[in-house]
């Protein structure tokens, strides 16, 4: 099975590591995704003004390409990717009017009529593969350690296309427990991490991070696990506790970890101190007694 | 400090054009304090989301200086608990787009060294270009 993939900007220049671990893992469990061509950015943020008509033009480019391209489906990993183009989806549903203005103002080259999916990396793991079926696949069962799963916003709300409970998902803890970690969980789990503010507000971004993070440890993890590259940016370089940050992963290294696959193909430098705090123990769970570096 | 509301006489146009922008009508609101409950970063704002909803109903001075909206990131956990259905990061960006409008776009990015530049994720910068120009 193949399904076509919209990377976004972000995982190609900031996030690399999660596109090659989301590739390895989904060829670990049989799915192939291939690169939809001529992608652009989505724009990022929805707009939300009522009258800003051209800044859907971006996400609805995206939608008339897959379709000139025989694609009905497109999965992304990025978290904002996901709710940008799930938003503007959207309003091409609602909203014929407005497509069929982005179409007028691209001289009729932009013609989308709502019937893609967009589809989160996430959804196809939980609804398609199953938990069952990752938890088989599973050669390195990930005992030692103590994930705290932190979802942000753009995956759950707005909740009309949110993939989880907005207040108490759990797709990010099933898939922790279906790989052997324990899951920990806290309320700040879905509170934003100041997202964009890191830009020219970072001690708004510094402040969410801390109580996450605080949160975190306090609950008893060894690692952070979260799906979006914005939230990853944010947790891992603006943790007020240098030399002893949590460490801040994508599950989709974790997973391919569990499933046995080199680190150096999950985007993993081994030799870092993130690395070294919480996954040697994991990497060699079945060789190692399991009270050793993770449970000091 | 005495502040006289005139309510009911004369135009709101600041109102007018907040619910035009946000497709919201803000008598829904009912001053629960959800929002303001609920929101991340209440405690950098200086009027509570809630509080803003009613300086801009009753129409009082001041509102277009203050610095809530700029410090709403859009997360939508007001919108998605608001009792009454009130998209309430719409009526944010409603106020962002009336300033950014009348007065200029101000983009964060050009105040960056280009080493900031090169370290932020593309999804930051544009997320924070397209929050700050109109």
């Amino acid at each position: 099975m193949s399904i076509a993939y919209y990377p976004g900007c972000t995982i190609k220049v900031s996030a690399p590591e999660h596109e090659l671990a989301a590739l390895a893992v989904m060829r670990a469990l049989g799915l192939d995704l291939h690169e939809m061509r001529e992608w652009n950015c989505c724009g990022v943020v929805h707009s939300l003004a009522t009258d800003n008509l051209i800044r859907h033009m971006a996400p609805v480019r995206v939608f008339a390409r897959l379709q000139q391209q025989g694609e009905r489906e497109v999965v992304t990993l990025c978290d904002m990717c996901f709710n940008t183009l799930a938003r503007a989806n959207q309003v091409a549903r609602r909203q014929p009017e407005q497509m069929d203005a982005i179409k007028a103002t691209s001289g009729d080259e932009l013609n989308y009529d709502g019937s893609a999916e967009v589809l989160h990396l996430l959804q196809i793991l939980r609804d398609r593969v199953g938990m069952a079926a990752i938890k088989a696949r599973v050669r390195q069962p990930l005992h030692n350690l103590r994930v705290y799963p932190y979802y942000g916003c753009k995956l759950l709300r707005p909740t009309e296309v949110g993939l989880d409970d907005p207040e108490a998902p759990t797709v990010l803890g099933d898939l922790m427990a279906a790989l052997g970690a324990t899951v920990v969980e806290g309320n700040l789990q879905t509170r934003c991490c100041g997202a964009y503010h890191v830009v020219n507000r970072e001690n708004l971004v510094a402040e969410r991070v801390a109580a996450t993070t605080a949160q975190a440890r306090a609950n008893g993890a060894n690692v952070i696990v979260l799906s979006c590259p914005l939230c990853h940016f944010n947790l891992a370089t603006r943790q007020s506790t240098p030399g002893n940050a949590l460490p801040v992963l994508y599950y989709t290294q974790l997973m391919g970890l569990a499933f046995g696959l080199p680190p150096a193909t999950l985007g993993l430098p081994d030799a870092t101190a993130l690395f070294e705090e919480a996954l040697p123990t994991a990497q060699h769970a079945q060789a190692v007694p399991m009270c050793t570096k993770g449970e000091r | 400090m005495t502040t006289s509301i005139r309510i009911g006489n004369g135009r709101n146009e600041l109102l007018q054009k907040v619910e035009a922008l946000s497709g919201q009508h803000l008598a829904n609101c009912y001053q629960c304090g959800t929002c303001a409950a609920g929101c991340p970063f209440h405690q950098a704002m200086d009027l509570l989301p809630d509080a803003l909803i009613q300086h801009v109903r009753l129409g009082l001075p001041g509102i277009l200086e203050r610095q809530t909206f700029w410090i709403c990131a859009g997360c939508d956990t007001c919108s998605d608990r608001c009792p009454r259905g009130l998209d309430i990061a719409r009526i944010m960006e409603a106020l962002r787009q009336i300033c950014l409008r009348e007065g200029g776009d101000h983009p964060a990015l050009t105040q960056l060294e280009r080493a900031d530049l090169g370290a932020l994720p593309p999804i930051a910068l544009v997320a924070s270009m397209r929050r700050n120009s109109g």
